[in-house]
């Protein structure tokens, strides 16, 4: 191959569709090296620690694409405190000084300031695309630089961000030369939004394929707007509220006729059931449906709309669905590939009209899924076995029983042999969140059978070390390792250092793990962050009332090749 | 879940002599309902986020209607410590019942669980305050009926109409029911024309309490209206005032007997005659 010229093994290279074979491609030689290097157009980076911004862009010049994951997944459940890290900054300085060819930047969990921002929209002429999901730290005004100055820009897809809100002038930023946008989302933006101004966008964007409004937007508005996107394929709606005449829901039904590529439907901000029919003449040709922002639609309305969705691939809903509307998505949606019923009631022992029997009922009625992330009031042994041999395909398997320990609801056993079953059954499973009444027999389970699994989250589970120890050892895929409120302790911590070097990180809060303990790992493997949070300073004197000192509440470890970070907030303790 | 060393922060529950809270998790089952559960709050100080709006302080003691479970007063519960709550303050305490479809009333919180998104939550929260609803987003209402040792909830917006819900409540209730005609067939049909059979053939009355604070007769109003305005369920035994029968000729005295039972039982004076019932 060395006598290829550069081109070829180039364009060769060129067919490598993930990161990881062409990570492997460049260990072969200093050549092969050098070229995948310079020819690397995608960069995916799982933890913005792992390594500098700095080695990044040196390595990769060319770089057109930058995806950076900031904050550990149970940030997102206010688990990580705030000011812990996660900054972009760094990143696109960095991007700034080496690689102006960037066109696409995503992020996620990070925390970003409209300066960065602005330095993005000022330093990259190409630049196309931004996507920024569950991130904070900036506010309008930062978009509106990005409007003004990406004149190229084909995509802002901003998910679930905590925005803050100065004003509506961002959208008017936008230039009248801009006429190449795709898709634009700014559901999670809360303040006002200038209709006109909107419309006057779309208007001027004839690719636009992707619109998600935000609760701001009028029925009225909508109808406008969709008037103008005939080629839409996926629509978040503003809101639905009954204050409108039935003259604007039959405009809106007009306007959504018109869209025949329509596939995918979201927002349903505070709709209300009177509008729910004005839908129905687009429900067969939804793929896509995300009902989970709307608690106004009762069973009936959420019913009477899926069941005419018999395309369906995609569905998100809340439980309010309950376990009867459960079985009227089994018997419609036959193509059903990944499904997801939020709670409604936050409440620790919620209630939740959704049990097990809702879920057996889909798994005989939808033999395609694959995906699933499920909030209940109760499971059973009996009715996961049946799910598991049902849909044998699971990829993400996500139940959440909304108490805690909550054991088998016929036969008040742990779900130990449930879990397990899903885990036998299902060998594709790569990403698998247990819940309910679990001993070591579970985890015993998993390491036993679950190869492919890649990440695993655990909740008020298991009995001792030896629980953890069986992941530890049995799942040989496994990247990312998050425990919580489980009693495992240093034995575990430290009963295999190895695999943390095969891993991307390992979260551990509210279990047994000491100071001595993470001060042994870290002592052992110096590639590893490892990174302890406690509620109280480390430098003060533990209060008398408090808990054991050297118990550790959070750790969060991860190998890196940046070594301790320099960003560190004071209750954060890298060892 | 000894040795974590939680027992500074954590809430024990239970009848004195204490169980261990977790032995009685597991082991919890089909208990007889006089029994109380231990249930094990986990207040972990301080919570680096609360929302405002949750109402932290839902405590919901289910006293028998008749029949007395040996449950003491509960005050309230509170979840989620911050730095400003005691600890020391709450006891939740339910009563265990062998069917698995109640709901468990305590409304304790514990960070990040469940493990759903703050930006969700946030929108969850102000659109059911916004909505301002009596039971909330589920419209959930307690249901007493005459003769049972303990209520049960119900989610109202789970069922489209009447008939879905007399249905709920009768497969709730069954066990409950006296063996004979009336039961199961008193809770078919409860639309509004066929109350006149309900009443007349049944020994069970749906009453509710209405926003109001009044006692009113189920089925006279629209579902939806229904569903908005109910704050409470109760399921009257006729047989209350006296024994019934069952044929038409019955009926007026029956009303009547129903009517001051009725008056009695909600300590309206006779005299209000904004009366509730009627037999169409």
């Amino acid at each position: 191959m060395t006598y290829f010229p550069e081109e070829v093994v180039e364009h060769i290279f060129s067919f490598l569709p993930s990161h990881s074979d062409r990570n492997t491609v460049s260990l072969v030689c200093k050549v092969w090296y050098e070229i995948e290097r310079l020819s690397r157009r995608s960069v995916f980076v799982g933890n913005c620690y792992a390594v500098r911004p700095e080695q990044v862009v040196r390595r990769f010049p060319n770089v057109r694409a930058l995806t950076v994951k900031g904050k550990p997944h149970f940030a997102d459940f206010n688990l990580v405190p705030p000011d812990w890290g996660g900054y972009a900054g760094p990143w696109i300085e960095a991007a700034a000084r080496s690689c102006v060819g960037l066109e696409e930047l995503r992020m996620k969990r990070m925390v970003v300031s409209d300066e960065s921002l602005e330095l993005l929209a000022r330093s990259f002429p190409r630049f196309k695309a931004l996507v920024l999901i569950s991130c904070e730290g900036f506010s309008t005004e930062g978009l509106a630089d990005i409007a003004s100055h990406c004149k190229h820009l084909r995509e802002l897809d901003l998910q679930e961000n905590d925005v803050e809100d100065r004003g509506p002038r961002w959208l008017s930023s936008f230039p009248d030369s801009c006429t190449s946008l795709v898709s634009l989302n700014f559901a999670c933006i809360k303040g006002e939004v200038d209709s006109a101004s909107l419309e006057r966008l779309v208007a001027k964007s004839p690719n636009l394929r992707s619109l998600r409004l935000n609760r701001a937007v009028s029925v009225d508005t909508l109808s406008k707007i969709l008037l103008r996107t005939p080629n839409l394929e996926d629509l978040g709606t503003g809101n639905l509220t009954e204050e409108f005449q039935t003259e604007s829901y039959l405009r809106l039904t007009n306007a959504l006729e018109k869209c025949k590529m329509l596939r995918s439907l979201s927002g349903f901000w505070d709709a209300s059931p009177a509008c729910v029919p004005f839908i129905y003449p687009l429900c067969h040709q939804l793929t896509g449906l995300n009902l989970s922002y709307t608690p106004t639609l009762e069973y009936s309305d959420l019913t009477k709309m899926i069941s005419r969705c018999v395309k369906l691939q995609r569905l998100w809903v809340l439980d309010c669905i309950s376990d009867k509307g459960l079985q009227v998505v089994a018997s419609s949606c036959k193509d059903l590939q990944e499904l997801r019923v939020f709670p409604s009631d936050f409440y620790v022992a919620g209630y939740s009209a959704v049990t097990e029997e809702g879920l057996v009922a889909i798994s005989s009625g939808c033999r395609k899924l694959t995906s699933l992330l499920y909030f209940c009031h109760q499971m059973t042994n009996e009715a996961l076995l049946t799910i598991a041999k049902n849909c044998p395909n699971f990829i993400r398997f996500r139940l959440c029983i909304l108490e805690p320990r909550k054991p088998d609801a016929t036969t008040n056993q742990p779900l130990d042999e449930g879990f397990g079953a899903i885990v036998r059954e299902c060998k594709g499973l790569r990403r698998l969140s247990i819940s309910g009444l679990l001993t070591d027999k579970v985890f015993m389970y998993i390491g036993k059978y679950a190869k492919q699994l890649e990440m695993l989250s655990i909740a008020f589970a298991g009995d001792s070390d030896e629980g953890m120890m069986h992941i530890m050892n049995g799942c040989k895929n496994l990247r990312k390792l998050e425990i919580r409120d489980s009693p495992f302790g240093d034995g575990a911590l430290l009963g295999n250092v190895a695999k943390y070097e095969t891993m991307r990180s390992l979260w551990m809060s509210s279990c047994n793990v000491t100071l001595k303990g993470c001060e042994i790992l870290a002592s052992k493997m110096p590639m590893l962050n490892v990174e302890i949070m406690n509620e109280l300073d480390g430098s003060c004197e533990m209060e008398e009332n408090s808990v054991d000192p050297s118990r550790v509440e959070k750790l969060y470890v991860y190998r890196t090749t940046a070594g301790a970070r320099d960003d560190a907030p004071n209750f954060v303790k890298i060892l | 879940m000894a040795g974590l060393g939680f027992e500074e922060t954590e809430l024990r529950l239970g009848l004195p002599g204490g169980n261990d809270a977790e032995e009685a998790t597991r082991s919890s089952g089909k208990r007889a309902f006089e029994e109380t559960i231990d249930l094990k709050l986990k207040l972990e100080q301080p919570a680096p986020e609360r929302d405002e709006d949750e109402e932290a302080a839902a405590a919901d003691v289910i006293p028998a209607a008749a029949n007395s479970l040996s449950s003491p007063a509960a005050s309230v519960a509170t979840g989620g410590g911050s730095m400003k709550r005691s600890p020391s303050q709450s006891s939740v305490v339910t009563a265990e019942l062998p069917d698995p479809e109640k709901p468990r009333a305590p409304k304790a919180q514990a960070v990040g669980w469940p493990p759903v998104r703050s930006f969700r939550k946030n929108i969850l929260s102000v659109q059911s305050t916004q909505k301002g609803a009596g039971a909330g987003v589920a419209a959930l209402v307690k249901v007493s009926m005459d003769g049972a040792p303990y209520l049960r909830k119900v989610g109202l917006r789970m069922y489209g109409s009447y008939h879905d819900l007399s249905k709920a409540l009768e497969k709730m209730f069954s066990s409950f029911t006296i063996a004979g005609s009336c039961g199961s067939q008193g809770m078919k049909d409860m639309n509004e024309t066929k109350l006149a059979d309900l009443l007349s053939g049944s020994e069970y009355v749906p009453t509710y309490e209405d926003k109001d604070g009044d006692w009113m007769l189920v089925g006279d109003v629209p579902w939806e209206m229904f569903v908005e305005s109910c704050k409470r369920l109760r399921i009257m035994k006729g047989s209350e005032a006296v024994g019934l029968g069952h044929t038409e000729g019955d009926g007026k005295m029956q009303e009547q007997m129903l009517r001051n039972a009725y008056l009695h039982a909600s300590g309206i004076s006779c005299n209000d005659t904004a009366l509730l019932f009627y037999v169409s």
